[in-house]
C-alpha cells in the first residue's frame, strides 16, 4: 500500500527549486517574464475562448428562438422546416437527463467497487492487467461503442426487457410493449460502460491516497477489511468519487454518436425506460445537422446552448458539493 | 490471456465495422466499372461517348445523399475518360448542398427538392445576371420494406400505409390488411413501423405521397422532418433497412437500392388493375406522368402521385442538380457543362438503372439536355 503513495509523491520536488529561486532572487529575469506572460496569456485565452463560445451560441440561438412558433422550452416537436418553425427542447432535456441518470446509477457503484477491489482486495499481480483493461475501455472510440451497441447489445436486450416487464412492469417505468429494445435503458447501459473507466480510474487514484495511518488505526481497533473501507477509505475518498462521477456525467450528457446509433429517437416523453423513444441534445444535433438549413442550424445551436448551460450547472453543483466536503476530508487527512 | 482475448475481440469488432462500411459504400459504384468509355472517346459523333471539351481542374459539388451513389458511378466513368478533371461530390445532404451553392462554394449542388423562392433570390448573388435552376437528373423509387415471417407477398394501398405509419393500424392481422391480401397468412403480430430519425428528402417524398393520396389518414403538413407521433426510428436509409431486417413485424421506407439481402418490399395497390412492384422501370413510368412546373430554364417537376396508370409506381423521389443558368464561374463552367451533358446522356442515364435508380423519362431528359447546352 505504501509504495504507490510514494510514487505519486515523488515528482513534486522538481518544481520546488524554481519556487525557491524566485523567492530568494526576487528580481525578474527575461525567462521569468516570458513564463509569466505565457501562463497569464494561457489563462486569459481560456476565458476568451469560453466567452467567445457563449457569445456565439447565444447570438445564433437568439436568431432561431425569436422565430420559434412554439414554446422553446415546452414544445414536443422539432420541425425547423415548417413555415412558422415549431421546435422545443422538452423531449431532449428529459432524454438527456434520464439517460445520464440511468448511466450514473449503473456505473458509479460498479466503478467504486472496481476501484476498491483494485486498491484493497486484488492480488498484486492482477492489479496492473485489470487497470490496463479498464484503460482500454476508455480508448475505444464512441462510434465503435455505437456499432457494438446497435449490432450486439440491442439484440441481446430482449431477454432482460421481457424479464423486467414481467416482474416490474407494474411500476410503469419498466413496462414494455415489445418494440425493438433501442430505448433509454439500453442507451443508459451503453453510456454506463463508456463512463466506467473515467470514474474507476479517478476513484482508484483517490483510494490510493488514503493515509495509511488511518487504515492501520482502524485495523488496530479490530476492524475487518470491510470496516476499514467503510470507516477510513470511503469517508476520505467521498469528495474524490463525487468529482470522478461528475467527470463521467459530463461525458454521458454530451455523448453523441453512440446514442445516435443505438436510440430510436421520437419526439415524445414516456415514463417507460424500455419502450423505444425520446432523444438527447447531442443525438438530435447529429441526426438533424446534415439536412438542416441555415435556420435549422441556428435552432440546433440553441439546443446546444441549453446543453452548455446544463453542463455548467452540473459542474457548478459538483464543485459546491466538493467544497462543502473539503473541510471534512481535510480534517481527516 | 484475458488481455489477448480482449484485443482479439476488439480486432474482430473493428474488422466487422470496416467490412460493414465497405458493404454499404460498395452498393452503388462498383458494378459499373466494366463498360468504361475511356478507349473510344475520339469518336465524337456517337452520342454514347463522353465529350470532355476543354474541361479540366477540380469541380466541387455537395448535396443530396440520396443521389450520392449515382454521382459516384458517373464520376468514375467521366473521370476515366476526362483525365484532367477531378470531381468531388460530398453527400452532405440537400440542405448543406443548397447552402454551399448559394454561398458560391460549389459548382453545382444536388438536392431532393427544388429551390424555394428565397433560395432562388439568394442564388442571384452568386449567378451574375442569372439564377439557380433545377435540372431533374435522378429518379428513385422509395420502397416500403417489411419483415413478417411467413408473408412473402404483401399488397398495401395508400390509406392503409398512412394508417400503419400513423399508428392507427397496429397489428398485422388487421382487417384492412387482410382485405388487400386475401391469400396471405397474416400473423397476430404487432406492427413496428420505422421512420427516419434524421431529416430527409426520402421522408419528404414518402409523406408527400401519403398527403396527395390519403389526406384524411395522414393529417400532417409534410416536410423533411417526420411529423407523426410514436413509431420507431433509425438514422439513414441504411439504418431503417437494417432495423427492418432484424425485427420481426417491422415495416419501413427507404430508397430501393437498400432493399437487398432478402428484404421484401410492398407492392402498391394504386387503383390500377394489378398491384405495382417497386422497380426502376415502374418508377420511370410514374415520373413520365409528372408535369414540368419550373418557369424559364428551371425544370422542377410536379409528380402525379395519384396516378392509376398500369405499372406506374408513384412513390418516387426525383433529385435535381442545381446550377446557375447564367453567370457560372468561368473556371468551372466547361467542366460542369461536360459532366452534366454526360450524366443527361443516354449512357449516363443507363448507368442509373444498373444502380437501382430510375432514369428520367425521355421527353423530360431531352429538355434537360437543351438547357445544359444553353448554360453560360
Amino acid at each position: 500500500m505504501g509504495t504507490p503513495t510514494q510514487i505519486t509523491d515523488a515528482p513534486p520536488p522538481a518544481p520546488q527549486p524554481a519556487v525557491d529561486k524566485r523567492a530568494v532572487r526576487g528580481a525578474t529575469r527575461p525567462g521569468d517574464r516570458i513564463f509569466l506572460g505565457l501562463s497569464r496569456g494561457s489563462g486569459i485565452l481560456l476565458l476568451v475562448i469560453m466567452a467567445a463560445i457563449a457569445v456565439f451560441l447565444t447570438y445564433r440561438a437568439s436568431l432561431a428562438i425569436s422565430k420559434d412558433q412554439g414554446n422553446f422550452l415546452t414544445t414536443f416537436q422539432w420541425d425547423t422546416n415548417l413555415v412558422p418553425p415549431n421546435f422545443g427542447i422538452a423531449v431532449l432535456a428529459f432524454g438527456t437527463v434520464v439517460s445520464s441518470i440511468v448511466a450514473m446509477v449503473i456505473a458509479v457503484p460498479v466503478a467504486v467497487a472496481i476501484a476498491l477491489f483494485l486498491t484493497h482486495y486484488a492480488p498484486r499481480r492482477l492489479r496492473g492487467p485489470i487497470a490496463y483493461v479498464i484503460d482500454l475501455l476508455a480508448a475505444v472510440p464512441s462510434i465503435v461503442y455505437g456499432l457494438w451497441g446497435a449490432l450486439v447489445l440491442v439484440p441481446h436486450m430482449n431477454g432482460l426487457f421481457g424479464w423486467l416487464n414481467d416482474y416490474l412492469g407494474w411500476t410503469g417505468i419498466f413496462s414494455w410493449e415489445g418494440g425493438a429494445p433501442r430505448s433509454m435503458l439500453t442507451v443508459g447501459i451503453l453510456l454506463a460502460i463508456m463512463i466506467l473507466p473515467i470514474i474507476t480510474n479517478v476513484s482508484r487514484e483517490v483510494f490510493r491516497q488514503v493515509p495509511q495511518m488511518h487504515e492501520e488505526a482502524a485495523l488496530a481497533l479490530g476492524a475487518t477489511r470491510w470496516e476499514v473501507i467503510r470507516m477510513a477509505v470511503i469517508p476520505f475518498g467521498r469528495s474524490g468519487v463525487i468529482s470522478a462521477s461528475m467527470l463521467g456525467l459530463g461525458r454521458a450528457l454530451g455523448e453523441t454518436m453512440a446514442v445516435a446509433t443505438v436510440l430510436s429517437p421520437t419526439f415524445d416523453i414516456q415514463a417507460s425506460l424500455l419502450d423505444p423513444g425520446g432523444g438527447t441534445f447531442a443525438q438530435n444535433i447529429a441526426s438533424k445537422f446534415g439536412e438542416a438549413t441555415e435556420f435549422g442550424r441556428d435552432a440546433l445551436i440553441a439546443s446546444g446552448l441549453v446543453l452548455f448551460v446544463i453542463t455548467l450547472l452540473v459542474n457548478g453543483a459538483a464543485r459546491a458539493i466538493i467544497a462543502r466536503r473539503k473541510e471534512y476530508s481535510g480534517a481527516n487527512a | 490471456m484475458k488481455l489477448q482475448r480482449m484485443n482479439r475481440r476488439a480486432l474482430a469488432l473493428g474488422a466487422l465495422a470496416v467490412s460493414g462500411a465497405l458493404a454499404l459504400t460498395a452498393c452503388g459504384s462498383d458494378d459499373t466499372g466494366g463498360n468504361s468509355n475511356g478507349g473510344d472517346s475520339s469518336n465524337a459523333a456517337a452520342p454514347s461517348n463522353v465529350k470532355c471539351d476543354d474541361a479540366k481542374g477540380q469541380l466541387l459539388a455537395d448535396g443530396s445523399s440520396a443521389q450520392k451513389n449515382a454521382i459516384d458511378a458517373w464520376v468514375k466513368q467521366f473521370t476515366s475518360a476526362c483525365q484532367g478533371v477531378q470531381i468531388n461530390y460530398k453527400g452532405g445532404g440537400s440542405g448543406a448542398g443548397v447552402t454551399a451553392f448559394t454561398q458560391g462554394q460549389v459548382a453545382f449542388a444536388g438536392s431532393d427538392s427544388a429551390l424555394k423562392p428565397d433560395e432562388v433570390t439568394a442564388s442571384k448573388k452568386v449567378c451574375t445576371g442569372g439564377q439557380g435552376i433545377d435540372l431533374p437528373m435522378v429518379g428513385g423509387p422509395i420502397a416500403v420494406g417489411y419483415n413478417v415471417s411467413g408473408v412473402d407477398n404483401l399488397v398495401l394501398d395508400a390509406p392503409t400505409l398512412a394508417k400503419i405509419f400513423n399508428n392507427k393500424i397496429t397489428n398485422w392481422n388487421d382487417p384492412a390488411i387482410k382485405k388487400l391480401n386475401p391469400d396471405a397468412k397474416l400473423p397476430d403480430l404487432k406492427i413496428q413501423a420505422f421512420h427516419r430519425s434524421d431529416d430527409s428528402g426520402t421522408t419528404d417524398n414518402f409523406t408527400k405521397y401519403l398527403i396527395a393520396t390519403s389526406k384524411s389518414d395522414w393529417p400532417y403538413d409534410g416536410g423533411k422532418t417526420w411529423q407523426a407521433k410514436g413509431g420507431q426510428s433509425a438514422s439513414g436509409s441504411s439504418g431503417v433497412a437494417q432495423q427492418v431486417k432484424q425485427t420481426n413485424g417491422a415495416i419501413g421506407y427507404f430508397e430501393l437500392s437498400y432493399a437487398k439481402d432478402g428484404l421484401k418490399t410492398v407492392d402498391l395497390d394504386t387503383g390500377a388493375a394489378q398491384p405495382v412492384k417497386a422497380t426502376v422501370e415502374n418508377a420511370t413510368k410514374a415520373i413520365s406522368e409528372a408535369k414540368v412546373v419550373g418557369t424559364g430554364k428551371d425544370l422542377s417537376l410536379e409528380l402525379n402521385y395519384g396516378t392509376k396508370a398500369e405499372g406506374a409506381y408513384p412513390m418516387v423521389l426525383v433529385t435535381y442538380e442545381i446550377v446557375c443558368d447564367k453567370g457560372n464561374k468561368s473556371d468551372t463552367l466547361p467542366g460542369t457543362k461536360a459532366f452534366l451533358r454526360y450524366i443527361a446522356s443516354e449512357d449516363g442515364q443507363k448507368i442509373l438503372s444498373e444502380n437501382d435508380y430510375a432514369p428520367i423519362p425521355a421527353d423530360i431528359i431531352s429538355q434537360v439536355r437543351t438547357t445544359i447546352e444553353g448554360l453560360s
